[in-house]
């Protein structure tokens, strides 16, 4: 028999993190600060909106890009709350998570041969999805000492003439860095001059803990080559209902819809009604996630470098990033010791960038307690190593 | 009352044995302030009083509570203070509130026994001048009590890693 496999999948490098899915799924009580997604149930009056429309009978397939009114509200809300505006008819796709959104935006824009900037560390679809459309990722570092914010330099030594897009991801998953108005329109200029696009992965945007997020599509010269991702799953707990959107101009938009409507057809109608009702009344709730975000945040980071592991303050997302060099062991043997000895997951960096080497992802969307109880444990792996 | 406040009197109302140092971390305060803040939210009654939700069913006491209701004349000059006042002194009435609707006054009483709440409501509460109705409804469960569920639902698997 041929070997059916196609090379591009072939091509596509395993998950970094298969192994430790492994080794925890052996054991009872680990505490997993593994997990990139909300520990809170999605709020209630968001599922019974849902429940109940699923009792009316509402089953079928939605318009391609999402139910008119949810595109009117995703548009309002953008509005409000980031200061962009998108046309609902024009410029909004409703779409499978923000990983589909990713997937097709990456798709719309990519031709073989192009190089797509990759801001590192980062989620790691991005790269799989840029070789699976024929393009080449190119990473970008960014560093701790700029507390994970993607620089002007950073950006310019990684531009060629092939270079057609960056895809950036703040507040970053896995860093928790953000970019204030000023760190965007520090490379404005430079994808300005190079005639790049920007693919802005927000989903992270209402976790943002000093200071207000700032969207680069905000920036007038910025918005006309800018492709918005933003999301229902990290804000208003809702990982599992799989609702995300694409905001674009026009032409990208519709180029990005006949790739979705061909792979999804349309996001499900029960997760369409249920963001529909978060925007509508789920505010308090999301505000009240946010706020005890940043409590695990002030006790988890404040733990971390109590027991030397040093680690900026992350201002956005849930997750702690910090250095594990003190220990004097690589981040991948830290993780693996750590979930062995002690039964914390964590996410080794390099595993998202090669930038991310010497750090361990830590996401502390759990309860405080299960913090407290993951640092004591974290306390006795140094002890035990020293 | 400022935000500071605010994540102070939420952190003691959820956990008021949380020690003063988690306290100043979680608030992004320091110790001192966190003393001095407290010390004015007291001072002023913003709180009250430092206790713990008791499940007192699990707990093994077979204390039996009712929510009474009670129709009351209002007194000129006074209104329904007065008699309020009355009432909340009896060690048996957990709660008392004025309610708008078809009804003045709510109660929250607990006794050893159905037996005795009867007892109480008909021999000191139903004879006060000013009472004109009363109405006892037995709570037969609690679900939820000051934000706390009781009833223990069992939790979802989340996987242990992802991206």
């Amino acid at each position: 028999m041929r070997d059916f496999v196609s090379k591009r999948a072939r091509a596509i490098p395993p998950s970094g993190i298969r192994k430790f899915f492994d080794i925890a799924q052996t054991m009872e009580d680990v505490i997993s600060l593994g997990v990139g997604e909300p520990d809170f149930v999605t709020p209630w009056c968001v599922c019974e909106a849902s429940i109940y429309s699923i009792e009316q009978g509402s089953t079928a397939y939605t318009s391609n890009k999402g139910t008119p009114q949810l595109r009117a509200a995703i548009s309002r809300y953008l509005d409000t709350r980031f200061n962009t505006r998108y046309d609902p008819e024009a410029e909004i796709i409703v779409t499978c998570g923000v990983s589909e959104a990713a997937d097709i935006a990456i798709r719309a824009v990519t031709d073989p041969g192009d190089e797509i900037l990759v801001a590192e560390p980062c989620y790691v679809s991005y790269n799989p999805c840029v070789s699976l459309a024929g393009g080449t990722p190119v990473p970008v570092l960014c560093r701790a000492a700029d507390e994970f914010r993607l620089t002007a330099d950073a950006l310019a030594e990684s531009i060629t003439p092939k270079t057609k897009a960056l895809i950036a991801n703040f507040p970053n998953n896995p860093t928790g860095g953000v970019m204030e108005k000023g760190d965007w329109h520090a490379i404005a200029d430079l994808l300005v001059d190079h005639d790049l696009l920007l693919i802005s992965d927000e989903v992270y945007a209402e976790l943002t803990y000093d200071g207000e997020h700032f969207s680069p599509a905000r920036i007038p010269e910025l918005r006309e080559r800018t492709i918005t991702l933003n999301g229902f799953s990290k804000a208003f707990a809702m990982t599992g209902w799989r609702i995300g959107y694409l905001c674009a101009p026009p032409e990208i938009t519709a180029a990005a819809l006949k790739i979705h409507q061909y792979v999804a057809l349309c996001a499900p109608v029960m997760g369409q009604i249920a963001a529909y009702e978060a925007l509508r009344i789920g505010e308090d709730e999301k505000d009240a996630m946010v706020r005890e975000y940043r409590l695990r945040r002030n006790l988890f980071v404040d733990g971390l470098n109590k027991l030397g592991l040093v680690c900026h303050v992350p201002k956005g997302a849930f997750y702690a990033f910090p250095s594990v060099e003190s220990t004097g062991m690589t981040d991948v043997e830290f993780a693996e010791g750590l979930l062995r000895e002690q039964h914390v997951a964590v996410v080794p960096g390099s595993a998202l960038g090669p930038s991310g080497a010497g750090h361990v992802r830590c996401a502390y969307a759990v309860s405080r307690d299960d913090l407290k109880e993951a640092l004591s444990r974290m306390g006795a792996f140094l002890e035990s190593i020293k | 009352m400022d935000e500071k406040d605010r994540i102070l009197l939420q952190l003691l109302e959820e956990n008021c044995r949380t020690p003063l140092s988690e306290l100043a971390v979680l608030a992004e305060m320091s110790e001192q302030d966190v003393k001095d803040r407290i010390g004015r939210l007291e001072a002023a009654g913003a709180i009250r009083r430092y206790g713990a939700v008791v499940d007192w069913e699990r707990a093994g006491d077979g204390n039996v509570a009712a929510v009474i209701e009670l129709k009351v004349s209002p007194e000129r000059d006074f209104g329904y203070d007065r008699i309020a006042e009355r009432i909340s002194r009896f060690p048996q009435v957990r709660s008392l509130r004025l309610m708008t609707g078809a009804y003045d006054l709510q109660l929250l009483v607990t006794g050893p026994s159905m037996h005795e709440i009867a007892r109480f409501v008909s021999e000191q509460i139903a004879p006060m001048d000013r009472i004109r109705e009363t109405a006892t409804h037995i709570i037969m469960k609690t679900y939820k009590e000051n934000g706390t569920t009781f009833a223990e639902r069992e939790e979802v698997e989340r996987l242990p890693y992802s991206f």
